[in-house]
């Protein structure tokens, strides 16, 4: 059974084209991946202080005051954008542990446990920014409904994941256990996502993906878009520098990473 | 300058407001910049290392 299903997979990937084969063999690569970091990051960081800087201006400025809410209302410029990471970069972090424990990719494992630190950090600022915001709206800091409870249940993940690889010694058993917690923990995604459709709560529904009709003003949407479109640009930007320290730790004893140290010290 | 205090007072709101995008922005930057400082500190280590081997 398992051998047919090899084969099919096989006969499959002979019709991937040469180069993306090629891509992907480069950048299973550690010192490839190191070195592609290192070109990536300073157009990255440009990009994102482009759109930071207009998401800021037009989030805090630019967009009129709302009729309901008032001014408190712009808390949803890193609110949205942050919740929305939180979701994202956790699904990410279960394709990589799928990528990691099919194909033994090293560099998906990498991009697995640099990923949880800032997947933690956007939970949190989501969680943060909710109180900072639910406390002059809904006159209160915290509820324990569908939605809150299960971006808390998300920051556990998170630091489960983390934890469970501080604590395993050997890294190669740790890889594996964070992978699976990883892609169990996946279900918890549509829970977040459906919980303000499945179950009464104080938090508001979507205002955004009713595409339809967004009932959101488009001087409101653009900076929000732009936020988003930030952030992930911040993610790549965060993720790749834990990546490197993490590579830069499980490849300490190669060739390539003595001659590293060996020209960055002269 | 009249504006610029209305801007900061965000319609009462200034304090819910500005400790969002402030803790925020903490957060973010520490996530940056703590990798950073720990690579240089372990490619320090690592040199040291080699010297000695020497």
């Amino acid at each position: 059974m398992s051998t047919v299903i090899l084969q099919t997979i096989s006969l499959y990937m002979s019709i991937i084209p040469a180069p993306i084969v090629r891509f992907y063999h480069n950048t299973a690569s550690p010192p490839y991946f190191y070195n592609l970091s290192n070109k990536l990051l300073p157009w990255l960081t440009v990009i994102f202080l482009l759109l930071l800087g207009y998401g800021l201006y037009g989030g805090l400025y630019l967009a009129p005051t709302d009729y309901q809410q008032g001014d408190s209302y712009r808390i949803i410029y890193v609110h949205v954008p942050a919740a929305w990471m939180s979701l994202f970069i956790y699904v990410i972090m279960a394709i990589a542990g799928a990528i990691a424990l099919i194909w033994r990719m090293k560099i998906a494992n990498v991009v697995l446990i640099s990923s949880a630190p800032i997947g933690a950090s956007f939970t949190f600022i989501a969680l943060v920014t909710g109180s900072l915001w639910g406390k002059p709206m809904w006159g209160t800091w915290w509820v324990w409904d569908a939605r809150l409870t299960s971006e808390l249940i998300l920051l556990f993940l998170y630091l489960g994941i983390i934890s469970l690889y501080g604590a395993i010694e050997d890294k190669r058993t740790a890889s594996k256990a964070v992978a699976i917690l990883a892609l169990v923990g996946v279900v918890n995604i549509p829970i977040i996502h459906y919980s303000v459709q499945w179950w009464n709560t104080l938090h508001q529904g979507p205002t955004v993906t009713k595409m339809d009709k967004p009932s959101i003003h488009l001087d409101m949407l653009v900076p929000l878009l732009v936020m988003a479109t930030a952030f992930k640009l911040y993610y790549a930007i965060a993720m790749l520098q834990v990546a490197k320290i993490e590579i830069l730790k499980r490849e300490k004893n190669t060739q390539w990473v003595k001659q590293l140290v060996e020209t960055a010290d002269e | 300058m009249n504006s610029f205090d209305e801007f900061l007072a965000m319609g009462g709101y200034g304090f819910y407001v500005w400790t969002s995008y402030g803790i925020a922005f903490v957060v973010l930057l520490l996530n940056v910049v703590l990798p950073m400082m720990q690579r240089k500190q372990f490619l320090r280590e690592l040199a040291l290392k080699q010297k000695r081997a020497k």
